[in-house]
């Protein structure tokens, strides 16, 4: 039975699994999406991400697990339940010989509360294009126009999956509006994308999957243990700093063997960087040459974790 | 809780939800197939086409009958427009909408399923109108067809263009379900429309076709359409040459109605919401 937690979040996914035959998509994914949270789902090509997003949103079935969207099993795929749901597909659509305006007007006719159409297309920067045909669309523009088809009903929750392939900076950032614009509505949100500053900016929580389960979750500035990894401090030894020792290090700093000699880099992890920082400046007497304070970024954190379930499912089998 | 709220809902917004859905769908329709070129050319004027073609090309009378054989050609083709429009083209069109994700992309809204199809008989509708407006206005104008002189015939006009429209239209979407992409649509649904009218009488008289071309014909729709439209246009003295001495039109209501509801059943269960590969 589903605990009270659970039915509070929109999305609750327990040991889902998915075969094609012989070939194992999903094996024993779970992930929870809170009310109210932008959720950003991370992976390689071919990890499941949309296979995932399809099952959520009853496009596919699935093979096994239990699966519940808004409190409803998708595969049943009740009207009631469509109506409060949102979803950009991956795939940009089609839509010759109608205009702008009329794609979306044709889309808000679906929905028993939806919002304007011009707002919406103004909200994708798509205004000034309600009259035109469709087919007179850049490609960003049809994407931009597969964005409004998709959250024109004012969805509860909006599944968008990779929404900003394609887009060039500037409608990313309009894209991002969007999603801030909606969860600032207390909506809830589950995207993928292949862009990791996106999942930074807008994601309340990020999954990463690979190997067709969810490998690691957390809020983006925790991911894979990110809050708690050492920083890293390095410099370069000038002439006068050549051979000398260096100051007593905080507690838990760990110093990198190498050579002392000028010119030879010096690398420090440690977990209280601006103390280490503050002590080096003292013991030097002069600015250090090519200081640098590097903490992981969510790009590296994600590298290293694909690196490290790259050869999970065949192990698995 | 909206939960409940939109649980408890359906039960008294549905007629209103199916309204405005069909509504939509049917305006979108009519603009997508009059703005269409394609469409256009080889739905509505490919008919009219073959009627200026034939009609001039078609002279004498029929043997054993006082009756133009352009006339009997000229019931045929009217025929021939209905499964043009109502068949072939909307074949055409849902195998074009499913490649291009449209249909996939109306089963992911809360769209009564009905509305879809709704709209497209609304097209078609309107569409086969505008057709029979082309071809009876040429052949009687151009060709000297003579419109239906008694009520009866003007009433035998309407049910059978009405029922003809919709089992074209039924079977149509039905046989979409055989068409695996929308490139290899026309090649799917070409030939079926013209060898169900060759063999079904619209361009020689049905009479004089080889026997088993005659019965193979007749479990078809497209042979009982344009016998029908011969009770319309044809004189009743034609009859003589009828295989069953008669018009049959009790028949002809059977047989599309058979046809109407084979249509409707397979639609049902065969009609794919999602793009082919999806499991």
């Amino acid at each position: 039975m589903a605990s009270a937690a659970a039915e509070n979040d929109p999305v609750a996914v327990t040991g889902l699994s998915k075969r094609y035959g012989e070939h194992t998509v999903l094996t024993d994914l779970s992930l929870r999406v809170h009310p109210g949270e932008v959720f950003a789902l991370l992976g390689p090509n071919g990890a499941g991400k949309t296979t995932t997003v399809e099952i959520l949103t009853g496009v596919r079935r699935r093979s096994g697990g239990d699966v519940q969207v808004l409190g409803q099993d998708p595969a049943r795929d009740p009207r009631e339940w469509r109506a409060r749901i949102g979803v950009v597909s991956q795939s940009t659509g089609a839509y010759p010989d109608l205009t702008v305006g009329e794609v979306v007007r044709q889309f808000a006719a679906m929905y028993p509360r939806p919002l304007p159409p011009t707002q919406v297309l103004d909200m994708v920067g798509l205004g000034p294009y309600e009259k035109k045909r469709t087919t007179e669309l850049s490609g960003g523009q049809q994407r931009r126009l597969d964005v409004a088809v998709g959250v024109v009903g004012d969805p509860e929750l909006i599944f968008l999956d990779e929404p900003t392939t394609g887009l060039d900076p500037v409608a990313r950032r309009e894209a991002w509006e969007l999603v801030r614009f909606f969860s600032g509505r207390g909506r809830t949100t589950v995207l993928t994308t292949h862009y990791l500053d996106e999942a930074e900016t807008l994601a309340t929580r990020v999954g990463v999957i690979a190997g067709g389960r969810l490998v690691a979750c957390g809020p983006p500035g925790e991911l894979g243990g990110r809050e708690t990894t050492p920083a890293t401090v390095s410099f370069r030894r000038s002439e006068s700093l050549a051979g000398r020792d260096l100051p007593d290090l905080p507690r838990g700093a760990v110093l990198e063997p190498g050579p002392a000699g000028a010119g030879d880099p010096v690398t420090v992890l440690t977990s209280e960087p601006t103390q280490l920082v503050s002590l080096l400046g003292a013991w030097a007497g002069t600015e250090l040459p090519d200081l640098t304070v590097h903490r992981l970024t969510l790009e590296e954190i994600y590298l290293n974790l694909i690196d490290r379930h790259r050869e999970q499912p065949e192990g698995n089998r | 809780m909206s939960v409940m709220e939109s649980v408890s809902a359906p039960g008294r917004g549905l007629p209103a939800d199916l309204w405005r859905a069909s509504a939509a769908r049917s305006s979108v329709e009519l603009k997508s197939f009059f703005r269409n070129r394609q469409s256009l050319v080889f739905t509505l004027f490919f008919p009219v086409i073959l009627l200026v073609v034939f009609g001039a090309i078609f002279t004498g009378k029929v043997q054993g009958t006082e009756t133009d054989f352009k006339q009997v050609f000229m019931a045929g083709i009217v025929a021939a427009g209905v499964m043009s429009t109502a068949f072939s083209g909307l074949a055409i069109n849902i195998a074009i909408e499913r490649d291009t994700g449209l249909i996939s992309r109306l089963a992911m809204t809360p769209m009564p399923k009905a509305a879809y199809f709704i709209g497209k008989l609304v097209k078609v509708v309107v569409t086969t109108v505008v057709e029979m407006a082309l071809l009876l206005g040429i052949a009687v104008t151009a060709f000297g067809l003579p419109l239906p002189g008694t009520a009866q015939r003007w009433f035998t006009l309407a049910w059978v263009l009405t029922l003809g429209t919709v089992t074209c239209a039924l079977t149509g979407i039905a046989y979409s379900a055989a068409i695996p992409n929308s490139r290899s649509a026309a090649a799917i649904v070409t030939p079926v429309f013209m060898v169900l009218q060759f063999i079904s009488g619209v361009f020689y008289p049905f009479h004089q076709l080889p026997a088993w071309m005659q019965t193979t014909a007749a479990l078809f729709p497209v042979k009982w359409m344009a016998q029908g439209f011969r009770a319309v246009f044809l004189p009743d003295s034609f009859t003589v040459v009828e295989p069953a001495g008669g018009w049959e039109l009790g028949r002809v209501a059977l047989v599309l109605g058979l046809w109407a509801v084979g249509g409707l059943l397979l639609t049902a269960l065969t009609f794919g919401w999602r793009s082919a590969r999806v499991r």
